[in-house]
């Protein structure tokens, strides 16, 4: 059959021009709500533009025309199947309030892995510094820890009883170089998930190393409470945090192994990227706090703020973060999970 | 390594089969280009604004840069993806689009994933992971493209057809022959009818000379196929001949 082409065109371009128009303005309005009729007039001409296209591949030549369609087809077929995922809003509070948790307990495995290859590393670190004090320099990459605990808590205890202050008038500036610094790494730690894991695995199982290196010094120079008000306030946030970041590549690197999985490596990777990106932006948010908390209370010292109060700050901040990742939005995933049952029971 | 196609075609479940046309990395190596000058530029115009705020806090104003500058270096991409369709202003000026692999929409996840996974495809320099992993998929996807489900595929203006794309034929010799028009369309297949309409088409594109020894051919072959009687077609040039049983196979 050869169908004539010119008729053919002069008959639909209409159709096609008013189903271009339309997905135009879906375009340029993402949020725009379509009344019903809209929505089934588009779809009406959708499914008419994509019969269109199969007649004019089959029985005609033009290839002006079949780019045309084929373009019309492929944003229309976008914006209808489309539509229920991605065309919902933001909802920033129902993100954080449930959504981040409830990402974060699906994916608590992967967590529990990124928290013991801290462990593993933070042992690593003490037990390399209680056999080689002179490793010291070479682990910690900071140098203010380069020095004597004892010496440098009496620094910071005598410039506070002073009222000097050597930050003032940076705070700000450190607080957002801290941010942005601890917000690559944690980035890093989630990008690096690609390398099936393994520079996920070195990233945290390093920072641990740091960790209890640190840790290991302070402690063993009798200067526990220093270091617990020194820490506590911003790393109770920044520490899980990284550890998030680390969770998310670890979910990446599970996805990209497919172990005990039979969905192709695309299914698997979109089954887990929304838990993913959920992850990393809960961790930036964290980020966001311990920059400010690390900037404007960390460094400050007794007399001028005693170590208890911020060693409690420290504690009630870690105790309000473990209750919102393990109770935020558990009631909803409850009930959703009662009525899956009832839905069971009903259709079974 | 797999084989690299031009083309990435999706067949929708109810069997619409369409195709996008995989950019280029040239393409996505200007256009990548082309938003760094946009970022720089955006820069410099918002780093005089936030330097207003050190009449306030000198502190204040640098913190805010350095911030600002990681939010804008980070987030352009990201924002401009997800609002523009999968277009950044280098995209829309080379005329690329970042799309679903499934020929779906983008979700902000996909936008945000891709780009947050740009620094890996960047290392060790100059794009070398994503290019290398580009080259090893048939369907040129870097690394935050394999992860994010996505595709940076190259769209051309496509206008909507004009009607009487080969013109009318005003007087056709043919046309009032019932008995031939009916041959010529028994005997000539869709294949042969398409490359006739293409041939004219494309008249334009051909060369002169290429162009008189196709038409000659053409007209040749329909001329024998349909049995057309020399009289009617006395004095026209094979040009008319193939135009006029174009006109008469499509009308």
């Amino acid at each position: 059959m050869i169908i004539n082409l010119d008729h053919f065109i002069a008959t639909e371009r209409p159709r096609w021009e008013r189903l271009e128009a339309m997905l135009r303005r879906l375009a340029e309005d993402p949020w725009r709500e379509m009344p019903l009729e809209e929505a089934r007039e588009l779809e009406a001409l959708y499914q008419r533009a994509c019969a269109d296209l199969a007649r004019l591949r089959t029985y005609a030549a033009d290839p002006g025309t079949r780019a045309y369609l084929e373009g019309l087809v492929a944003r229309g077929y976008g914006e209808i199947h489309g539509q229920r995922a991605a065309r919902r809003r933001l909802r920033p509070w129902a993100w954080l309030a449930r959504g981040f948790p409830q990402a974060f307990r699906r994916r608590l495995g992967a967590f529990w892995l990124a928290l013991a290859l801290v462990l593993v590393g933070s042992i690593f670190g003490a037990a390399a510094l209680a056999f080689d004090p002179e490793a010291k320099e070479v682990i910690m990459p900071f140098s203010h820890l380069h020095g004597d605990p004892a010496e440098r808590v009496a620094e910071e205890e005598r410039r506070a009883l002073d009222g000097e202050d050597r930050g003032e008038g940076a705070r700000a500036t450190f607080a957002g170089q801290l941010m942005v610094h601890n917000t690559q790494v944690t980035l890093t730690a989630m990008a690096l998930g690609l390398t099936w894991g393994i520079g996920t695995v070195v990233i945290m199982f390093y920072n641990g190393v740091i960790l209890g290196a640190v840790c290991f010094d302070y402690v063993v120079a009798g200067q526990s409470v220093f270091l617990a008000g020194w820490l506590l306030p911003h790393g109770s946030v920044e520490i899980p945090a990284m550890l998030l970041g680390g969770q998310a590549g670890l979910v990446l690197a599970g996805a990209l192994v497919g172990r005990r999985e039979r969905r192709p490596l695309a299914a698997r990777l979109r089954a887990v990227m929304p838990d993913v990106v959920t992850l990393c932006g809960g961790a930036a948010l964290l980020l966001i706090w311990a920059g400010i908390i690390e900037s404007y209370l960390s460094q400050h010292h007794e007399p001028a703020l005693p170590y208890a109060a911020k060693i409690a700050f420290g504690l009630v901040q870690l105790a309000a973060l473990v209750w919102w990742l393990a109770r935020g939005g558990a009631a909803e995933e409850k009930r959703a999970a009662a009525d899956g049952a009832r839905a069971e029971e009903a259709g079974a | 390594m797999k084989e690299r196609t031009a083309r990435y075609r999706v067949v929708t479940p109810e069997g619409v089969e369409f195709s996008f046309r995989l950019a280029s990395p040239v393409l996505r190596a200007a256009a990548l280009i082309v938003d760094w000058a946009v970022v720089s530029a955006a820069w410099s115009l918002i780093a005089i604004l936030i330097s207003l705020l050190g009449v306030v806090s000198m502190d204040l104003a640098i913190g805010a840069m350095v911030v600002g500058y990681f939010l804008l270096s980070r987030g352009y991409a990201v924002f401009a993806e997800w609002a523009w369709r999968g277009q950044t202003i280098g995209k829309r000026v080379l005329r690329l689009r970042v799309v679903d692999a499934r020929g779906l929409r983008l979700s902000f996840a996909q936008c945000l994933l891709r780009n947050l996974l740009r620094f890996i495809d960047a290392l060790p320099l100059a794009y070398a992971v994503g290019g290398v992993a580009a080259l090893l998929n048939a369907r040129g996807q870097r690394l935050g493209d394999l992860v994010a489900g996505t595709l940076v595929v190259h769209e051309p203006v496509e206008r909507a057809p004009a009607a009487e794309a080969i013109g009318a034929q005003k007087h056709n010799s043919l046309r009032g022959q019932a008995a031939l028009v009916a041959r010529l369309r028994r005997e000539t297949s869709p294949a042969e009818a398409r490359a006739a309409w293409q041939a004219l088409a494309r008249r334009e594109q051909i060369e002169p000379a290429a162009r008189l020894t196709l038409y000659a051919e053409m007209a040749a072959h329909f001329r024998e196929v349909g049995r057309v009687p020399e009289e009617l077609v006395d004095g026209l040039t094979d040009e008319q001949v193939l135009r006029n049983v174009v006109d008469v196979l499509y009308r």
